[in-house]
């Protein structure tokens, strides 16, 4: 099995496939207010049932709209020992719909997101789209709005480096995205900063729950784990 | 000549049709006839369109757009890989509609003119560059200066000044160990020189398209018309080149991109129509890559591959790169450092009969 000191950050389709069922896993079973991801296949060709080995993650209608200025959406997790842990500021407002307080008629904004393997950059990609409740796309410079202070920042400073918008390449819809180039090497750098030199096996389990922990901030999303569990 | 400037000065000759809802005057424009650069984007003409309608178009915004028969035109695929996947039967000139109005948004990726045109290069750029150095760090780091320069020269079609950015990006070339033995066999003896070592890949980067099509055909004007992308694949995959003992060829890249068309490797003995560059050249001074294949003693336009039971249901009609038909056999080292596209892509065009 590889060594983790060797490895270079990326993963191969068939380790995509593993990891990514190792999280939908991991996800669902957190007890997250969030609903669990599906497993699609890829059509690859129209004349062609989609091969059963190649597929993305999907989770639809997440509500990124923040209901506070402020603060971001924090999310509470429960790690195995069944204590409950919260995430910064001490903020315990859960992401529920149904008690989402909504002030001044603020319309409700949601994103899709996927999480599709990148054969070019062997790494996962997030990308997502936004829509108001009746549907209506939402362009990037509203989602903007209700992305956490840091992200709108990064957003102004690279516009076109860091979220992209280009077909999604199985939907063949426009969809935005996170763009991958510098991937690989912070998942390497997360795996290595813990002292603890874990097999690939345990890399694999936990890649894409820390791969979406350090992404899904730019939404205000933030899942708490820890490596060494 | 070399084969990076044939390609450089391939042009499409396009009849441009304002659509009829933009039509505000009697009686309506003629087409405006624009030779466009192969390697270069359709939304890039919009200066050299526009002065042809500006009297009739309504007042508003102009977002430029085009279709064909229909089918909205993607802006960010360059003009000769449309053409090619498009009109399988070139059409010369290949007649197009132009649209200010009513952009597809649901379809089409939106466009800003110029700036999103050079993003998306630059983009594909990125992609290719971390596809061959494992990194993009060099094309990250250009400086504005360079990024402009290198955008310019891909406007303008003008070769030299893009060879002269892009090297300072020390992008590897294509390593084929086995064609690279192979020529220095054939030279009598091989200068060293004190050039610093090419650095080399074994990755190529590749855009497939692939058009699906459930009636075989003998001519290529058979093919029905494309009315919805639904009808092409798109395989954005990187081909690495396996250092065998034996050449490897296109014919061993199509295998990797779409291995479901080649279940049945005994079967194998595809010959294509393959055209020699030459002569290519020598037969048309617009469309430089004319794809006209040797029409001998009066047969069909296109040779069907022979013995081509690749796999029962599917099989290749045809493969158009750069508007060329290459033979099977060729090196893919050969194909992908010279007939590529100035975002280091190799684009190819690939027309497959599956059974309906």
């Amino acid at each position: 099995m590889m060594d983790v000191l060797h490895w270079d950050g990326t993963l191969s389709a068939k380790d995509f496939r593993i990891g990514a069922f190792a999280f939908a896993q991991k996800w669902e079973s957190r007890n997250l207010a969030f609903p669990p991801w599906s497993w699609l296949p890829c059509p690859k060709h129209p004349w062609l049932a989609p091969p059963k080995e190649e597929g993305y993650l999907s989770l639809e209608k997440i509500c990124i709209s923040r209901p506070n200025e402020e603060e971001d959406i924090d999310q509470i997790s429960q790690i195995e020992t069944g204590e409950e842990e919260t995430c910064c500021s001490g903020n315990e407002d859960v992401l529920d719909d149904a008690t989402l307080v909504q002030s001044n008629h603020h319309e409700l904004h949601y994103c899709d997101f996927q999480i599709v393997y990148s054969s070019t950059f062997r790494v996962p990609v997030l990308y997502f789209r936004a829509y108001c409740s009746d549907g209506r796309p939402l362009p990037l410079d509203e989602i903007e709005k209700e992305l956490p202070a840091c992200s709108s920042k990064e957003l102004s400073k690279k516009k076109w480096t860091f979220i992209t918008q280009e077909e999604h390449p199985y939907l063949k819809r426009p969809w935005y995205k996170l763009h991958p180039c510098g991937t690989a090497e912070w998942m390497k750098l997360l795996f290595l900063s813990d002292n603890a030199n874990p097999k690939f096996e345990v890399v694999l389990e936990l890649y894409l729950l820390s791969w979406f922990s350090v992404v899904g901030q730019v939404f205000g999303l933030r899942i708490s784990f820890k490596i060494s569990d | 000549m070399e084969a990076p400037k044939y390609v450089w000065e391939g042009a499409i000759p396009l009849q441009i049709h304002l659509h009829e809802s933009q039509v505000t005057t009697l009686p309506p424009p003629p087409p405006a006839l624009i030779l466009a650069p192969r390697i270069g984007y359709l939304p890039l003409l919009a200066p050299l369109i526009k002065p042809y309608f500006s009297s009739t178009l309504p007042p508003g915004v102009d977002t430029i757009w085009f279709d064909c028969n229909g089918l909205p035109l993607k802006w960010y695929i360059p003009t000769g890989v449309l053409f090619d996947l498009l009109c399988p039967e070139p059409e010369r000139p290949w007649n197009i509609t132009v649209h200010f109005r009513g952009y597809p948004g649901n379809v089409l990726i939106p466009c800003e003119g110029e700036d999103s045109v050079k993003w998306s290069f630059i983009n594909s750029l990125k992609e290719a560059a971390y596809i061959m150095n494992g990194n993009c760090k060099n094309v990250m780091n250009m400086s504005q200066s360079d990024q402009l320069e290198l955008w310019h020269s891909v406007m303008n079609g003008n070769l030299e000044a893009y060879q002269r950015v892009s090297s300072k990006l020390k992008l590897a070339t294509v390593d084929d160990e086995y064609a690279s033995l192979c020529l220095q066999k054939s030279q009598q003896s091989v200068i060293e020189t004190d050039l610093p070592a090419q650095a080399k890949t074994g990755r190529v980067p590749v855009r497939l398209y692939v058009l699906s099509v459930s009636k075989d055909f003998d001519d290529l004007d058979e093919i029905p018309r494309v009315d919805s992308w639904e009808k092409i694949s798109y395989i954005n995959r990187p081909v690495e080149i396996r250092k065998e003992d034996k050449c490897f060829t296109l014919h061993d890249a199509l295998k990797i991109l779409l291995p479901e068309l080649f279940l049945d490797e005994s079967l194998m003995n595809v010959k294509l129509g393959g055209v020699d560059l030459e002569d290519a050249v020598r037969n048309s001074n617009e469309d430089v890559t004319s794809v006209k294949v040797v029409e001998d003693q009066g047969q069909n336009v296109c040779k069907q591959p022979e013995a081509c039971r690749i796999s029962s249901s599917a099989k290749i009609k045809l493969i158009r790169i750069q508007g060329i038909e290459p033979k099977l056999e060729i090196p893919f080292s050969w194909v992908a450092n010279n007939l590529l596209n100035p975002d280091y892509f190799l684009h190819v065009c690939v027309c497959v009969k599956v059974a309906q």
